[in-house]
């Protein structure tokens, strides 16, 4: 028997923290899947270890979520109960694992917005996601690190590596322009100094992201057109067999623990 | 699984400052920069470590197993190179 979704209260620091959450979990969600499967043991950690980095930054975001909602949820009640409608996550982070390349480019697109964002959130007047902003900057730095080592290796490596690479950029790419968008309620955070406008690190974002690419041998798409829905509850098919994987023991058996 | 691509390296940690770093296993990687990074991520997982080394295990020139008897085993005979038979003046205190 199914457990009913929750009713969130989505004022506007309760939606902009749980936006950040959702990117934090799927994508760790995301990695995770890789468990088990990569393509050589010591990758296999790498990839377990930058999930577990984004879960840990999750947990502290919903948690602050549920302490400014105040409605007596938390994190698990955010991440389990909340249905496909309800969850907030870019586009970009519920797309597949797809290969090894696919990953990522997925990861290396995000893992430099983040690293960026973090570090402007650092300056937050919220002290509480000032905090997570410093612990998370670290975990994304190296995240940016290990990502881009792999694109200029996979970019720079065979034919095939290179031609997948290749595919992945340009498959993924209509995802990253998510990242920047500032819709009016996140527009009040800013004005209030809580929030930063992400739209200001596009820049440094496509000059990193260029610089890793070309490094690569690899190129960037001219094309400017970018799938926009995640933030508002729009998701691909992708994300409600992801959700019903990770939210299966909880819906079956509410409330359990272990 | 080793494949030509990806060598085997050994890791050492130090754990502190002023301690010398400690072989603690070793790993597949394609080149060094992705051999230090594996490091980390396999051997550093629970704050063991404050600097690693990798070395391409190819680097290493070890001494033969065989010859264990003509390597060591005439130290076992001299154990008057510890220095257990001196008696230390107590105004020396603890060495």
């Amino acid at each position: 028997m199914a457990t009913a979704s929750i009713t969130v209260s989505e004022t506007p620091l309760v939606l902009y923290t749980l936006r950040r959450a959702d990117d934090a979990l799927i994508l760790g969600h995301r990695l995770s899947e890789w468990c088990g499967h990569a393509p050589m043991l010591e990758e296999d950690m790498a990839l377990a270890n930058i999930a577990l980095d984004l879960l840990g930054q999750a947990r502290e975001l919903y948690s602050y979520a549920a302490r400014v909602e105040n409605k007596g949820h938390d994190e698990d009640k955010f991440a389990y109960l909340r249905d496909v409608r309800q969850y907030r996550n870019l586009l970009l982070l519920e797309q597949p694992n797809g290969d090894f390349a696919r990953t990522m480019v997925r990861q290396v697109f995000y893992s430099v917005f983040a690293d960026l964002y973090w570090r402007a959130m650092m300056k937050s007047d919220d002290p509480t996601l000032a905090a997570i902003a410093a612990k998370s900057e670290k975990e994304s730095a190296y995240h940016v690190r290990h990502s881009s080592e792999w694109i200029v290796r996979l970019g720079d490596g065979t034919e095939e590596s290179h031609r997948r690479a290749q595919t992945a950029i340009d498959d993924l790419w209509a995802f990253t322009g998510e990242m920047f968008a500032v819709d009016d309620g996140e527009r009040g955070l800013i004005d209030a100094g809580i929030a930063i406008d992400a739209a200001t690190l596009h820049d440094q974002w496509l000059k990193t992201v260029s610089d890793v690419v070309r490094e690569a041998t690899l190129t960037l798409p001219k094309n400017d057109w970018m799938q926009q829905g995640g933030r508002s509850g729009s998701h691909s098919e992708y994300l409600g067999h992801l959700l019903s994987e990770l939210q299966s023991l909880q819906r079956t058996f509410p409330g359990a623990a272990w | 699984m080793a494949t030509p691509n990806t060598p085997l390296w050994e890791v050492f940690i130090r754990s502190r400052n002023g301690l010398a770093h400690k072989h603690v296993g070793s790993l597949h990687a394609s080149d060094a920069t992705l051999a230090l990074q594996a490091a980390r991520d396999i051997y550093t997982r629970r704050g063991e470590g404050l600097s690693i080394w990798v070395v391409p295990s190819n680097a290493i020139t070890a001494s033969d197993p065989s010859e264990k008897g003509m390597m060591f085993e005439p130290a076992e005979s001299k154990i008057y190179r510890h220095p257990t038979f001196y008696d230390v003046p107590d105004e020396v205190g603890h060495m």
